[in-house]
């Protein structure tokens, strides 16, 4: 038509790209052939410098090269003065910035500017600051730019007051951003150290606290418990908030120690457990032979400095020194350093939010948590009742509440066990899905966990040493794996699993009643065989 | 130009400058049709127009005096058999109305007044040390070319009254250096005063044109970054986005939750409740179990309706708010650094770059009809040449009378301040703010309140310009100065305050644009009319209409396809091809030489601007 402006058509630009990508691809090669033979040779001239440059350009994740720049770098190094050295480095960290347009997320560029950085005569850190700015600007989670802004913060001494406000400020920006989040639970307890006149001292604080405690006064915790409610009041599917929240509530630090010593004189055994897995030496031998003697045993953990003392009286065949599960945190090492009143009021306020989002899973969690730290035994109802809501709202994960449950559930009947001072340990009927806590049943003789939905009892089974009964009918278990080196077991019920045999795997109806032949089971091979001789 | 007569034959002649009018030159333009663009006015943009300080206080001294007597020529020589005329008028008649100009800065640089004397002279040595920076500083500004680039950086520098120690004590005290309405002359061309006041929602359709036909690449724009309104007195900050409603003070956790529950489910345009079909919108907010204070949020400044709008309609404008927010910042709104003005600019230069002629104080006396077709063949310009056309677009205000006849014209009141700080100052002082105040708050009709601070490059850094605008009641003045004495610190407040002083405004009545259809009354029907700015805050109505009497000239083209990049032009004489090849051999020989692409921008950039001298400024 008359008048309008020409332009050239589809096939015709496509055309033109098509070459110019052939012609661009040409001198990518060239340059790259040529790069690598003169690394071959060790040439580390100023064309190698300009030849490298171009590539990268194009190319920022070309890790050869970087290298064979920071080679040839170092080599101008030697023959260069600082002033020119200088100029050098800075020309490197602008065409690094160029880099970084093409790809912020390079792991070769940004690599290589911290190297930069690090070896520039007269770094400047305000700028290398403000570069990081820009970049989390564009992109808050821009992970490279976190590493290399912490870097020069660390380098450059940047005060960590004003390392918070810059963490206020993405917060403010954007709160759906664990990066900003996590930082501030490295530099509150730097700021706001907890001080340790303030608040109820945790009842294993004996120990002096070390320098690398991630507790927070509580004056500034209450504010950021302000801050994080107003992030997942705003929007509660936003996991970050919930995170940090989980770590405001406090993890306590499980203190090492040896939770329990057992000795057992005709079985000249000592069962010891410890705070976590160790190894150990071997009993030195003869050291409970005397039928009749007194023995005073010390277990002596050197690795975390502590002991147990355990004493086997004269007359008496067995003996044990122990902490007890009712002490207030064993159980809530989840969050347990808060003060009651604290978690109470925490819990009030994500109850608000559950009644507003009653199906929102990290509220439900989060309220089962508290109410774990506050009192097990007490919401155990309620918490039922929440992690079937869990469930359902929460498919995809369910069997990792029914876990989590199981757990919860263990810790309270554990609880219930030594408020009654017996060696009975019974879980039946409680959609039981894994065994755990299993060291502090060091000292049970029978345990039952029938009617439970257990899949097997795992190797960790063999820490109850002073079991006789084990009752698990109406389970799925499929292997016994767990039963191995129970010395003083004498009935095993296990009717209706699904136990597989490891020589024939055929599924097999197991009725071991009580008061049959009892079945000493030295080794796994002899209850393989009964299987096999009772089908 | 001047002397050349005119080609005597175009496709579109385009009387007016205003925004539709520019859309629809460019439009037209761009698919190959001669467009021919005139305005009598010696400025772009006819009241969408942006002004300086300077260049205002001609324009209303022009409004003042009323417009130039027209000699009444006689064109009849020029028609032919069956024809007829139909003559036009002055736009600027009955446009503007009620000018009232109120100014309050002191006439000359005074120092310090009177009653500062007492001040320790440390103090007063700071001061005269300032001020030296200040002058000197002002001096360097003029050195530097009127380059619209030029950058605020410099610019922020000399508000040294604002670390003057007397500041602290209260925006009222003496001791604060006032901005003298000489120093408004003198930096009068840092403001771009705006005859109209109006946003961009992100989502718009002014965005979406912008965008779709590359006229975005002439200009740049500033997210407004905060929501505010005006309730029992107090100015409060809306929480619109997330980030908003996580920072808020003002609300609980529980209302958080509510309101963003409440605006998640309006973005998802779920079924609406039928039971609301034939309820108020507020009706309908009251019934979500939202607490007064979020209602109000939510009519008044984010759906931004009255009372008695039906509740879809109230949801839909919510929805549009909602959906502008986050596109590009935490508000909904974007406004175009040095004025809206730019805007019906931009699209005059994409027209000029696709072969729009433009004249300015060039006008159309009268337009030729084929009595029998009833059609417009030709305009008779200003000049007295026949120009023949086959379609003539006009803007509402030179059809005089005719436009208006059956609807009673109704009018928007403005008002313009320059203000010394703003409404509700923060840690940063480049705050664009939108402020809605309801109806009945203070004024009669609900009020809308767009302040901007100077690095949008439309007024000069230490000052605010503040546009208020709402339909009228009575005259801007008396809709208007009682929210100003109110919100402001003017010599007729009551009781003094920690309020920004007013240095100067301007208050008038602007006819409202918001007239249906674009057919006059009884023009012949190749004859379409623009209507002027209207009063609400975005530029729908404008838009929709250029669009319209683009498809009433070309049914059959595309509206504003995207502009090609230069690169991709087939210039006259020269075949696609080898050109092609010649232009990548040169380019080959650069990217040897550098290695790199960037140099490929760079062309790009230089062959861009061979196109743009077309532009007849």
């Amino acid at each position: 038509m008359h008048g309008r402006v020409k332009v050239k058509t589809t096939a015709q630009q496509e055309e033109e790209k098509r070459k110019e990508r052939e012609k661009k691809l040409k001198i990518y090669v060239a340059a790259r052939d040529a790069c690598f033979s003169k690394r071959k040779e060790g040439v580390c001239d100023d064309e190698a410098l300009q030849l490298t440059q171009q590539l990268l350009s194009s190319n920022p994740d070309f890790a050869t090269l970087w290298n064979y720049r920071r080679e040839i770098l170092m080599h101008l190094e030697t023959v260069k003065d600082r002033d020119e050295m200088q100029n050098i480095y800075e020309a490197e960290l602008s065409f690094l910035e160029a880099c970084l347009k093409v790809n912020p997320k390079s792991y070769g560029s940004w690599h290589h500017r911290g190297w930069v950085s690090a070896r520039l005569p007269r770094p400047d850190w305000a700028r290398e600051l403000s570069l990081c700015d820009r970049c989390l600007s564009l992109d808050d989670r821009n992970f490279h730019c976190w590493d290399y802004r912490r870097m020069v913060v660390k380098v450059s001494g940047v005060p960590v007051d004003q390392e918070l406000e810059f963490s206020d400020r993405l917060i403010g920006s954007n709160f759906s951003n664990y990066s900003s989040w996590h930082y501030r639970s490295t530099l509150l307890p730097l700021l706001h150290p907890q001080t340790p006149e303030a608040g109820q001292e945790p009842p294993h604080a004996s120990s002096p606290r070390g320098p690398q405690s991630h507790r927070v006064c509580e004056e500034q915790l209450l504010k950021e418990y302000e801050l994080v409610q107003n992030a997942f009041f705003t929007d509660p599917n936003d996991q970050s908030a919930w995170f940090y929240y989980r770590w405001l509530l406090g993890r306590a630090e499980r203190e090492e120690t040896v939770s329990c010593v057992y000795v057992s004189r005709e079985d000249e055994r000592v069962a010891v457990a410890f705070s976590r897995p160790v190894n150990i030496c071997d009993l030195p031998p003869g050291t409970i032979n005397d039928v009749a003697n007194e023995h005073n045993l010390t277990v002596h953990w050197t690795g975390s400095h502590t002991h147990r003392d355990c004493a086997l009286y004269t007359g008496r065949v067995e003996s044990w020194c122990r902490d007890t599960a009712t002490d207030q945190e064993l159980f809530r090492s989840e969050l347990s350093v808060e003060k009651t009143s604290v978690l109470q009021s925490e819990l009030q306020s994500v109850k608000q939010l559950q009644e507003l989002e009653p199906l929102n899973k990290w509220c439900l969690l989060t309220i089962i948590l508290l109410m774990r730290a506050l009192d097990p035994l007490g919401y155990e109802k309620e918490t039922l009742a929440h992690f079937q809501t869990l469930k359902q709202v929460d498919s995809m994960r369910s069997e990792y509440y029914s876990d989590l449950c199981s757990k919860f559930m263990i810790e309270n009947t554990i609880l219930k066990m030594e408020y009654a001072e017996v060696r009975v340990f019974s879980i039946t009927d409680r959609n039981l899905t894994s065994l755990c806590h299993l060291d502090q049943l060091l000292l049970v003789t029978h345990i039952n966990l029938s009617s439970n939905r257990l899949q097997r009892l795992p190797p960790q089974f063999a820490m109850l040493q002073c079991l006789e009964v084990l009752e698990a009918d109406n389970n799925f278990l499929e292997n016994l794996e767990g039963v191995y080196h129970l010395p003083r077991l004498q009935e095993v019920s296990l009717k209706n699993n699904s136990i597989l045999s490891c020589r024939c795997s055929f599924r097999a109806q197991i009725s071991v009643s009580s008061g049959t032949p009892v079945l000493g089971i030295g080794s796994f091979c002899d209850l393989c065989s009964y299987l096999a001789a009772y089908k | 130009m001047a002397a050349e007569d005119l080609p005597s034959e175009f496709d579109v002649v385009i009387l007016g400058t205003g925004l539709a009018e520019s859309v629809v030159a460019a439009a037209c333009s761009r698919v190959g049709q001669r467009v021919l663009h005139l305005d009598r006015r010696s400025y772009y943009a006819a009241n969408w127009a942006s002004f300086t300080f300077n260049a205002l206080l001609t324009w209303i001294q022009e409004q003042q005096e009323g417009p130039q007597p027209e000699q009444g020529k006689d064109w009849s020589s020029l028609l032919n058999d069956g024809e007829e005329l139909i003559h036009l008028s002055n736009p600027d008649l009955d446009s503007i109305t009620n000018i009232q100009v109120l100014s309050y800065a002191s006439e000359e640089d005074e120092e310090v007044p009177d009653t500062a004397k007492e001040e320790t002279s440390a103090n007063s040595q700071l001061e005269a040390e300032s001020t030296g920076s200040r002058e000197e500083e002002s001096a360097e500004a003029e050195e530097e070319s009127a380059e619209a680039e030029a950058t605020n950086t410099k610019g922020e520098e000399p508000e040294v009254d604002q670390s003057h120690p007397g500041a602290s004590s209260g925006p009222s005290e003496p001791t604060r250096k006032k901005i003298s309405y000489a120093q408004l002359l003198k930096e009068g061309r840092r403001f771009n005063i705006d005859l109209v006041s109006k946003l961009l929602f992100s989502r718009g359709s002014l965005v979406d044109l912008l965008i779709r036909s590359n006229v975005s690449r002439y200009t740049e724009f500033k997210n407004v970054t905060r929501i505010l309104t005006y309730r029992h007195g107090n100015l409060q900050q809306v929480p619109c986005s997330r980030a908003d409603v996580f920072a808020s003070r003002q609300l609980s956790v529980v209302e958080k939750r509510k309101l963003m529950r409440f605006l998640t489910s309006c973005i998802e345009e779920t079924e609406m409740d039928q039971a609301y079909s034939s309820q108020p919108y507020s009706k309908y907010l009251q019934d979500q179990q939202l607490g007064e204070n979020l209602q109000h949020f939510l009519l008044h400044s984010i759906a931004m309706v009255t009372e008695d709008t039906p509740t879809e309609a109230g949801l839909a404008s919510t929805r549009h708010f909602l959906r502008s927010l986050g596109r590009y910042g935490n508000s909904p709104f974007l406004f175009p650094v040095y004025g809206l003005g730019e805007i019906p600019q931009c699209f005059c230069r994409m027209s000029a770059v696709f072969g729009g002629i433009y004249c300015l104080r060039h006008s159309v006396s009268c337009l030729i009809v084929d009595k029998d077709a009833n059609r417009c063949k030709a305009v008779i310009d200003s000049r007295g040449q026949r120009i023949s056309c086959s379609h003539f677009v006009v803007e509402d205000g030179y059809l005089g009378s005719r436009s208006s006849v059956t609807t009673p014209t109704r009018l928007l009141s403005r008002a313009i301040l320059i203000t010394d700080s703003s409404v509700l100052p923060s840690d940063s002082e480049q705050q664009v703010s939108m402020v809605t105040i309801p109806p009945g708050e203070v004024c009669q009709s609900a009020v809308k309140m767009v302040e901007l601070c100077s690095s949008t490059m439309t007024c000069m850094p230490g000052t605010y310009l503040v546009h208020l605008t709402c339909q009228s009641v009575g005259s801007a003045f008396e809709d208007l100065s009682q929210l100003v004495t109110k919100m402001f610190q003017t010599p007729e407040s009551q009781e003094p305050g920690g309020r920004p002083s007013v240095l100067w405004s301007l208050y008038f009545n602007m006819a409202d644009g918001s007239v249906p259809g674009v057919e006059g009354q009884g023009l012949p029907s190749n004859v379409h009319v623009c209507s002027g700015p209207e009063g609400s805050l975005d530029h729908e109505h404008s838009i929709k209409q250029a669009e319209l009497i683009f498809q009433r000239i070309l049914p059959d083209e595309e509206f504003c396809p995207p502009a090609p990049n230069p690169e991709d032009i087939i210039y006259d004489g020269e075949s696609p091809t080898p050109s092609a090849e010649e232009d990548s051999v040169k380019e080959a020989g650069q990217q040897e030489e550098s290695g790199g692409d960037l140099k490929e921008a760079g062309q790009q950039e230089e062959s861009g601007g061979d196109l743009n001298p077309q532009l007849d400024q």
